[in-house]
């Protein structure tokens, strides 16, 4: 099996590469938020803004990017390639973590762009704390990614997908807190932002940027994070293996 | 002789409704068999039950020697499968997904195979995407057959494609049989197809297969052959003279033309025109015809509609 998933992870990063227009789309909304929106708010919040919103994009992105990952295996059912794949000797699983990996890898590369360009901002961070943070956007976008494949196959009308992940994604990136803070919620806001595992995330690249390594905060970030994408993994490999079967 | 597919009782039926209604059928090795019925009778979800893609709700099938339900892995590495409507990605290339398709089979060699498989099919390294109709259902039957199977099941090979592209389909699918021996399981809605390529036919209709021989056999033992006899004057004597004879079923009159439904026409056509002769009846014209699949069909499916009314 984990011959197969490099295979797919291989060829879909490649056509993901291919397809450069869609992934610079993809990122460009993050940085335009970075870009158009970042400088309002450090003149709100004084310069350590940049700490708080760079965190967010990438959870904006991460949302947007891997979140709507199953947009590609709408067009892989339709074209008849999953089909083809699934009656191959290649483990179903296989087929979705090859996926899974290719939008983690992806993501990776985009979140770096959103840290060069918060960079050229006035965003700092610790290389340590960068790498740790990107380690923690992995479970996230193995999640996210997941969820998404295992959404678009269930959906009876596909081209439902699209708007129906919008409605829920942006709840959901208003609720992790990406934008600003949640500590200054209130009370009923803060207990359904607690709900979400998203809001944990953020708070665990927020303190892992911020350099600290040792907080609870970044150790709820990557249990919550781990546990989420193991969750999501095994709903999504139930959701390829017994799909149409 | 070993059979590549036995199936007893194969049956799905989704909410509310039973697509199959318990299919029995045996595909020997090498032999092209064609699965025919109109839209919807259930062609496509038995087939997707044989390859793997759907689990069957009742009956049991033994595939390219594996069992179905219990080794559906071992039944996927055996068999080939060509989806009806294209199973490619248009941002891909044709090298590329040849590539990938061998490497998840094991194929030893995958780039010297894709290219072997590029030359046979007529096919260059494109996006898929820039590929006409017939090039592009050719690729997917190479993609198909990557790993030479002993079994393909083709849906619909040749649907939306011009005549020529068809031919060409036509072609490639006898030459896979011929030279490596490949049965061919196939479901289409043209006749002329099953016609021209099948060894056997299969006839299915609302789920349950309702005819089943050789193209030649479903013809004759269907409908029988067609003589068509044209007498100036009086047909009364004509009708009288041919009517009696043993090999004619049925004599219907229009005019100054009879028309025989007969068994074997081939061979009786030489003793009608002699009782004809005895009889003293000169024939404007006597003609053969064998009916077509066409006919055969609309027997056999109108005469479901009245069994079911």
């Amino acid at each position: 099996m984990p011959r197969d998933t490099w295979l797919i992870f291989r060829h879909q990063l490649r056509l993901s590469l291919g397809g450069w227009f869609g992934l610079v789309f993809g990122v460009l909304q993050p940085v335009l938020n970075l870009a158009l929106f970042g400088p309002l708010l450090s003149a709100y919040l004084g310069p350590g803004s940049w700490q708080v919103f760079v965190p967010g994009v990438l959870m904006q992105l991460a949302l947007l990017s891997a979140g709507l990952a199953g947009f590609g295996i709408v067009f892989d059912a339709r074209f008849g390639v999953l089909d083809r794949q699934r009656v191959t000797p290649a483990p179903r699983t296989a087929l979705l973590l090859g996926r899974v990996l290719t939008n983690v890898v992806v993501l990776l590369g985009q979140s770096l762009l959103v840290v060069a360009v918060g960079f050229a901002f006035g965003f700092r961070v610790p290389i340590a704390g960068l790498l740790i943070g990107l380690a923690l956007i992995v479970p996230l976008a193995v999640s996210l990614a997941a969820l998404s494949y295992a959404f678009a196959l269930t959906l009876r009308r596909q081209e439902m997908f699209a708007p129906m992940s919008s409605t829920v994604i942006v709840p959901m990136l208003l609720l992790s807190g990406a934008l600003l803070p949640m500590s200054t919620a209130p009370a009923w806001l803060d207990v359904l932002s607690r709900a979400t595992p998203f809001r944990y995330a953020v708070e665990g690249l927020r303190a892992a940027f911020a350099g600290h390594y040792a907080s609870a905060t970044l150790t709820g970030g990557v249990v919550v994070s781990v546990a989420f994408a193991a969750v999501a993994v095994a709903v999504g490999t139930r959701t390829f293996i017994r799909w149409n079967a | 002789m070993d059979h590549v597919i036995e199936a007893r009782g194969l049956a799905k039926s989704f909410t509310g409704a039973e697509a199959v209604r318990g299919v029995d059928l045996t595909v020997a090795a090498g032999e092209i068999v064609g699965f025919l019925g109109p839209n919807g009778a259930g062609k496509t979800t038995t087939l997707r039950m044989l390859t793997t893609l759907l689990r069957p709700t009742a009956g049991a099938a033994t595939v390219a020697g594996c069992d179905l339900v219990a080794d559906p892995a071992g039944v996927r590495r055996r068999i080939g499968y060509v989806a009806q409507g294209g199973t490619t990605n248009p941002s891909c290339t044709v090298m590329r997904e040849l590539v990938l398709q061998a490497r998840l089979y094991r194929v030893p060699d995958p780039h010297e195979r894709a290219r072997d498989l590029m030359a046979r099919f007529g096919l260059t390294d494109r996006p898929i995407g820039s590929l006409s109709g017939g090039q592009k259902r050719r690729l997917d039957i190479a993609l198909g057959i990557v790993h030479v199977p002993a079994l393909v099941f083709l849906d619909e090979p040749t649907t939306g494609l011009d005549p020529q592209s068809r031919a060409e389909v036509w072609r490639h699918v006898r030459r896979l049989r011929d030279e490596h021996g490949t049965a061919v399981f196939l479901t289409t809605h043209y006749l002329e197809e099953a016609d021209a390529l099948c060894d056997r036919i299969l006839i299915i209709d609302r789920g349950r297969v309702i005819g089943e021989g050789t193209p030649d056999d479903l013809k004759r033992r269907l409908s029988g052959d067609i003589v068509t006899v044209e007498i100036d004057g009086d047909p009364r004597r004509a009708r009288a003279t041919l009517a009696g004879l043993d090999a004619v079923r049925e004599v219907q009159v229009t005019g100054g033309t009879l028309r025989l439904t007969v068994e074997h026409g081939d061979r009786i056509l030489l003793q009608l025109a002699r009782a004809l002769d005895a009889g003293g009846v000169e024939p404007r014209s006597v003609r053969l015809a064998r009916p077509t699949l066409d006919d055969v069909f609309l027997a056999l499916t109108s005469s479901e509609v009245t069994r079911a009314a």
